[in-house]
């Protein structure tokens, strides 16, 4: 009993049977995933495969339909909450296209987001002065510029800079969840080491990161516990880190071919 | 009655009102009788109804009662003039600012003519106005004046179904460099008719900047009418924001005069319920090297309208022009409605002019991006659409104006910013 008490406190994330349609298209198929905290879990898969509709689908976007299955979000029905809501509870998602949001400046709605989010938890506002030094701190992380996070929310951001941003607000908002949705993309090698870095210094014992990628290559620097194979709306295989790598080199088509056998 | 009035409608509306003795208003209120309230047949007035004006009973209060206690709220400024329904309260206005200085002139006394009466006598509102304004306040900033600080023109509509008539006159000479603010609003002024006349004077090398706040409550209708003649070297700043009016309709006719001219016209249009803002702009290049620039921006919600007709004409001699002009909107409701007009009239052929407009909605992605980080789905609305303003608001230029602003969207329109 006490075993089984301990095992579902540390259960994070819970996702059994998922189905979800996009415009009356069904994208996830009965998608089963179990996230504990202190775990990294990469999903792969090829394009088309549902891996953003899964991000999607989480986060909360609207147009997204779950048509059967739950979701469970430390102990909270997360198709219940509204897209902020479960950030609230501490789900976070990076954006594979972060939007640039002209006139909205990142510190102010950081420090908006802040204080939404600790009044939903009866919490005292931030002070200015304490929300400056936390961003001073948390900027280094990424090694974000300091005029960057003073500029409009992403706008003019290079590639990079936007993804270094998002994993900046991650840090601002220390969520129980991260939800990576092909960070990789559109980084250069360094770009790409400092993003796994600020999130390699993020993860703890008490949270969870679940990196979404086509390549292995971000794997190399965010070291997952368990490797999941996305294939036509569902979890087809599961492994270790070494899996990421078997994929790597001989490709999506194997575990096709291997599902059919 | 000296003349037959032409049309009822215009006569059941003035009836009310004393006919003019004094040799000024007699001869505007012969002109006047010669007009008839405008339709939507009227290019100019297609997509807005006067009709509620047309049919209000109003009346002209010439007795004074605001106190200084209730206008507190209202002032951003050191130095200040109050006008109640058109008339100048010298004892509630502060002014002590070298080279600047305002008269006040009763209609029996106008000599000068011409320079009062203004090109749109033809327009029925600026000929209600010069048939029935109370007094003339002339506002005057001498030669090499550099005004650190804003004046403001607090001007109270005061009093249910008031008919109110400010009429003012800004003199800016040479080398001069003038700062205002227009301060619009109505203190227990249920369904009356604000109807002013502005007319700016603007000398060689003479800068101008003048931010006009409306905030009216509604039911309350504005029509108001600046009338801008700048003369070579000169600028020219006018930032328009609307807050609040049942009605409101601004016409802004600037006359560039003299070459190596700059105008900037911006405004930004806050609305909701079942208001109808109207901005028609006119800017009329009439001599080379001249730049104009104007940017408005109108956030709808509710059963509002919005009109915007910005018209630039670019006479035939009128070569290397740099005009530009932007209309953007957002309409937050399925209900509100916007009907924008850009009208480029170019007779020159070595010119730079553009315009462009453009209306939609608040972006869902952006909407979804702040809700993924926490922000409630109508705090992140609020957010971008005070974003989308900003633009406007930055272009004012006091801290204080800016303030009450911001204040005065918190509060009417419970906006974050």
């Amino acid at each position: 009993m006490q075993e089984l008490r301990k095992e579902k406190m540390s259960t994070l994330l819970e996702i059994k049977n998922l189905h979800a349609e996009v415009e009356g298209k069904q994208i996830l198929k009965g998608l089963n995933l179990t996230v504990r905290a202190g775990e990294v879990h990469a999903i792969m898969g090829p394009n088309g495969a549902g891996k953003s509709t899964l991000a999607a689908v989480l986060s909360g976007k609207e147009g997204y339909t779950v048509t059967a299955g739950t979701a469970l979000f430390d102990g909270a029905d997360l198709f219940a909450l509204e897209a902020d809501e479960r950030a609230k509870e501490g789900l976070f998602l990076a954006f594979q296209y972060p939007v640039e949001i002209p006139g909205v400046s990142n510190i102010n709605f950081l420090r908006t987001a802040i204080n939404e989010i600790r009044a939903y938890r009866k919490q005292e506002p931030v002070s200015a002065k304490d929300f400056m030094a936390l961003v001073k701190e948390k900027s280094k992380l990424v090694e974000l510029k300091d005029n960057l996070a003073s500029r409009s929310v992403n706008e003019g951001f290079s590639g990079g800079e936007k993804k270094r941003n998002e994993i900046f607000q991650m840090a601002m908002l220390e969520p129980k969840l991260a939800i990576l949705d092909e960070t990789d993309s559109g980084l250069d090698i360094d770009a790409l080491r400092i993003v796994a870095s600020g999130v390699n210094k993020l993860k703890n014992a008490g949270n969870a990161i679940v990196v979404i990628t086509h390549y292995q290559r971000l794997l190399d620097y965010i070291i997952p516990d368990f490797v999941h194979v996305l294939a036509d709306g569902r979890i087809v295989k599961t492994g270790d880190k070494s899996l990421a790598l078997e994929l790597e080199e001989k490709g999506y088509d194997w575990i096709n071919t291997a599902q059919k056998v | 009655m000296t003349t037959a009035l032409v049309s009822e409608k215009l006569a059941a509306f003035i009836a009310p009102f004393e006919i003019p003795s004094n040799v000024f208003q007699k001869e505007a209120y012969d002109n006047l009788i010669q007009l008839d309230f405008p339709t939507t047949r009227n290019e100019y007035w297609k997509y807005t109804r006067v009709g509620k004006i047309q049919n209000s009973k109003l009346k002209i209060q010439k007795e004074t009662k605001l106190t200084a206690d209730v206008l507190k709220p209202f002032l951003s400024a050191a130095n200040f003039i109050v006008l109640e329904n058109g008339i100048f309260r010298a004892d509630l206005s502060h002014i002590s600012v070298e080279g600047v200085k305002v008269d006040v002139i009763k209609p029996a006394f106008i000599s000068d003519e011409t320079k009062f009466n203004s090109a749109s006598q033809q327009h029925l509102f600026t000929a209600l106005n010069a048939t029935y304004f109370s007094e003339l306040i002339s506002i005057s900033v001498a030669e090499k004046t550099v005004m650190n600080e804003a004046l403001q023109l607090l001007v109270v509509t005061s009093g249910n179904a008031v008919f109110s008539n400010p009429r003012i006159v800004i003199d800016v000479h040479k080398y001069a460099d003038a700062k205002f603010e227009a301060s619009y609003v109505a203190l227990n002024a249920d369904g009356a008719f604000n109807n002013v006349v502005t007319a700016f004077f603007v000398a060689e090398n003479a800068h101008v900047v003048y931010d006009k706040i409306q905030n009216e409550n509604n039911p309350g209708f504005h029509i108001s009418t600046e009338e801008v003649a700048q003369e070579k070297n000169s600028r020219f700043k006018i930032n328009t924001m609307t807050l609040d009016g049942a009605l409101v309709r601004n016409n802004i006719n600037i006359s560039v005069n003299g070459e190596n001219c700059e105008t900037h016209i911006n405004g930004a249009v806050i609305a909701k319920e079942t208001m109808h803002v109207d901005n028609h702009t006119f800017v009329n290049h009439r001599v080379p090297n001249c730049f104009s620039n104007e940017n408005y921006k109108y956030v709808l919600d509710g059963k509002s309208t919005g009109v915007f007709n910005g018209r630039v004409i670019v006479q035939q001699h009128a070569q290397k022009i740099n005009a530009y002009q932007k209309n953007a909107n957002i309409l937050l409701s399925d209900f509100a409605q916007i009907n924008s007009k850009p009208e480029l009239e170019i007779y020159a052929d070595d010119v730079k002019c553009s315009h462009g407009s453009t209306t939609g909605q608040l972006d869902d992605d952006a909407v979804f991006y702040l809700q993924a980080r926490g922000i409630s789905k109508e705090k992140a609305k609020k957010l971008l659409v005070a974003a989308f303003i900003g633009e406007i608001t930055e272009q004012i230029s006091s801290d204080e104006v800016k303030k009450q602003v911001n204040r005065i969207l918190a509060e009417k329109h419970d906006w974050m910013l």
